[in-house]
């Protein structure tokens, strides 16, 4: 049930673009049509269930029982930071057609803060091993909606007759704003 | 490199190359944190921090810096001040540190930073990259004073925790809540895009 409410929240409730902010620039740079935004989320979900089994198992087993809590920052941008190059070549040589899709998208991943973020918001609130991978698949889910919504969203804006200034990033923050407020409309789905 | 004096240097981040406003970078902890001014204030004074020394130290040991490793290591010099920052606030001002909860590691992915080691640092001189990175700190300061007064104001009817809006005012709670953060940059950057057109048709 736990695992469930986590799921859920991850997606729908405290999601990672809408409620957190976090993963914005490609969220506003990727999202101008509907494949691109769809293979960026993707790669995102891929990288994000990645980092959080990694996360995990770097901070319960070598920073907790060492006492390095400090060490937190550095270690886990170093560790996504090659785990992302690490991922990329592996796809290369297993699946071809897997990393046409996702190729260029996945270096782009490294500088996503909503990777980091996620490591982060794992470890301080403590989530157990299957807590944790839930979280980050659900986060990536929750990515996806969030930018695949916004291309679709984006497409039809093209047609429309937008002021001069409020072209491009404006108008599409302010999209973003009222995505946000009607995901507001999930709160209280989970207790 | 480059033929500006040591004052456009810094005064080209306030505007010309405001971080958040002209250039879109650092939006994450723009959006997050500017629900209050307290908090904008904050996340812009240690991300200042991280900033003016990652950058003193990129261009003072740039030549010792193998080109091929240089990301991962302005990312190592970056995360260094960083766990810096997040330790001092932990210790010296709990409650801000709890209510910016993972957005002060986050400094570490903010763009900005990484984007004037490599833009900038890595190829000037030290003065110059100083002036540089105090620049783009204050412009980046700026945006998050402007967008958090606006949020705070309007969103609670106070500023600094102080009121500042009489009892007539009904809090527009929309504005401290995350669509509002959106919106408000949103109409922010539409602003900007407005008066930098208007500036350069009069030239």
């Amino acid at each position: 049930m736990e695992l469930v409410a986590i799921f859920i929240s991850a997606i729908l409730i405290n999601n990672f673009v809408l409620y957190y902010f976090l993963g914005i620039c490609p969220f506003l740079g990727v999202s101008k049509k509907i494949d691109s935004a769809f293979s960026m989320g993707l790669a995102v979900t891929f990288v994000m269930t990645i980092t959080a089994v990694v996360s995990w198992v770097i901070n319960h087993w070598i920073l907790i029982p060492h006492e390095l809590d400090y060490l937190k920052i550095v270690s886990f941008i170093l560790v996504i930071a090659s785990l992302v190059q690490l991922v990329e070549m592996f796809i290369r040589k297993i699946s071809p057609p897997l990393y046409q899709a996702l190729g260029i998208y996945l270096p782009l991943i490294t500088t996503n803060c909503a990777i980091m973020g996620l490591a982060l918001l794992a470890a301080l609130r403590d989530y157990g091993f299957a807590e944790t991978v839930i979280f980050g698949f659900a986060s990536g889910l929750g990515f996806t909606l969030a930018i695949i919504i916004m291309a679709g969203i984006r497409e039809q804006l093209d047609l429309a007759d937008v002021p001069e200034p409020l072209k491009g990033p404006a108008i599409a923050l302010i999209v973003a704003g009222i995505m946000a407020l009607a995901f507001m409309g999930f709160v209280g789905m989970i207790k | 490199m480059s033929t500006k004096t040591a004052g456009q240097e810094f005064i080209k981040g306030l505007w010309d190359e405001n971080p958040v406003f002209r250039q879109l970078l650092g939006l994450c902890p723009t959006l997050a944190v500017t629900g209050a001014v307290i908090n904008g204030l904050a996340m812009g004074l240690a991300t200042a921090f991280v900033l003016i020394f990652s950058s003193l130290v990129v261009s003072s040991i740039k030549k010792l810096i193998p080109s091929q490793v240089r990301i991962a290591s302005y990312i190592v010099i970056i995360a260094t001040f960083v766990t810096v920052a997040d330790r001092f606030l932990a210790a010296f001002f709990p409650p801000i540190s709890k209510s910016l909860g993972p957005y002060i590691p986050l400094i570490v992915v903010n763009c900005i930073i990484l984007g004037r080691q490599e833009a900038y640092s890595s190829k000037n001189k030290v003065g110059r990259s100083l002036m540089d990175a105090l620049g783009m700190s204050a412009g980046f300061v700026l945006a998050l004073l402007i967008l958090s007064a606006i949020r705070e104001i309007l969103g609670a009817g106070t500023f600094f925790g102080y009121q500042v809006m009489g009892a007539w005012f009904e809090p527009w709670i929309i504005m401290i809540l995350p669509p509002g953060a959106f919106i408000t940059l949103g109409i922010l950057l539409a602003l900007a895009l407005q008066i930098e057109r208007r500036t350069k048709s009069r030239k």
